[in-house]
């Protein structure tokens, strides 16, 4: 592998995405997009979550893990998420 | 992690009981701070994958500056929280306040440990990376320290909106 070589990976993408995806979060925060505030959290939230799960498979490698290293993040990933934005809507 | 988890819900529950006090309590917050803060934590991210792709690339040799690069965005990091906390502390809004900064500080103070820990695990991985050669053993532990670093960036991933952005 070459020095260059390192960036030609799906990760660069990958990394390209989580930062518009932040900058779509920013924006969506600062009452830009979508009128309603409960609307625009939920996104937010969901935006943040999978941005996790990005993180896990492409950083940390997950997506070439053992099934059951991976069955464990991907239900963390669910769970958490799902909770934490079901508690922010209706809680 | 999971401790982490519970902490969120513990904050969606608190802020469902008083939102217009958060929501009011939050507006003071400079999204920008957070922002930054996040974009740098990606930024690390990437160059610790870069660096461990270098060890495993035979393209070693930079793998050392590429530990350096992201220890660089961790002190940024470092930095804006210093100037956020001292804004705030000056302007006399302390864990005391109200219940939105008592979150505010544990969470982001519980991070910031978190993250001075992953500094020193990075400095770990960067003596490492100097070395001619690396056993299995030796590059499993750089590759556990590079998970931990990810592990801070995934947290504050989801305190940044948390915090700052979800109202």
């Amino acid at each position: 592998m070459t020095r260059t070589g390192l960036l030609r990976t799906p990760i660069s993408l990958v990394w390209l995405g989580l930062i518009a995806a932040t900058l779509l979060s920013w924006w969506l925060g600062s009452n830009h997009g979508v009128k309603s505030e409960q609307t625009a959290g939920a996104l937010i939230l969901l935006v943040a979550f999978a941005k996790v799960r990005y993180v896990g498979l492409f950083f940390m490698e997950l997506r070439h893990a053992p099934l059951a290293l991976r069955c464990i993040f991907e239900g963390w990933c669910a769970l958490v998420s799902t909770t934490i934005i079901v508690m922010f809507l209706v809680v | 992690m999971t401790v982490f988890a519970l902490l969120f819900g513990v904050y969606i529950d608190a802020r469902s009981k008083d939102p217009a006090l958060f929501t009011q309590s939050q507006a003071a917050l400079h999204q920008a701070y957070g922002a930054i803060n996040t974009l740098l934590l990606l930024s690390s991210s990437l160059m610790v994958v870069m660096a461990i792709r270098a060890i495993r690339g035979g393209v070693r040799d930079i793998a050392p500056y590429l530990f350096v690069g992201a220890i660089v965005c961790g002190l940024g990091f470092s930095l804006m929280k210093f100037f956020e906390w001292s804004d705030k502390l000056s302007d006399g809004i302390n864990p005391a306040t109200n219940d939105f900064w008592m979150y505010y500080y544990i969470l982001t103070g519980l991070h910031f440990f978190h993250l001075i820990l992953g500094m020193g695990v990075l400095t770990f991985c960067w003596v490492q990376s100097r070395k001619p050669s690396l056993d299995a053993r030796q590059f499993a532990f750089v590759e556990g320290g590079a998970c931990f670093w990810h592990m801070v960036d995934l947290l504050w991933i989801v305190l940044f909106p948390l915090l700052y952005l979800v109202k």
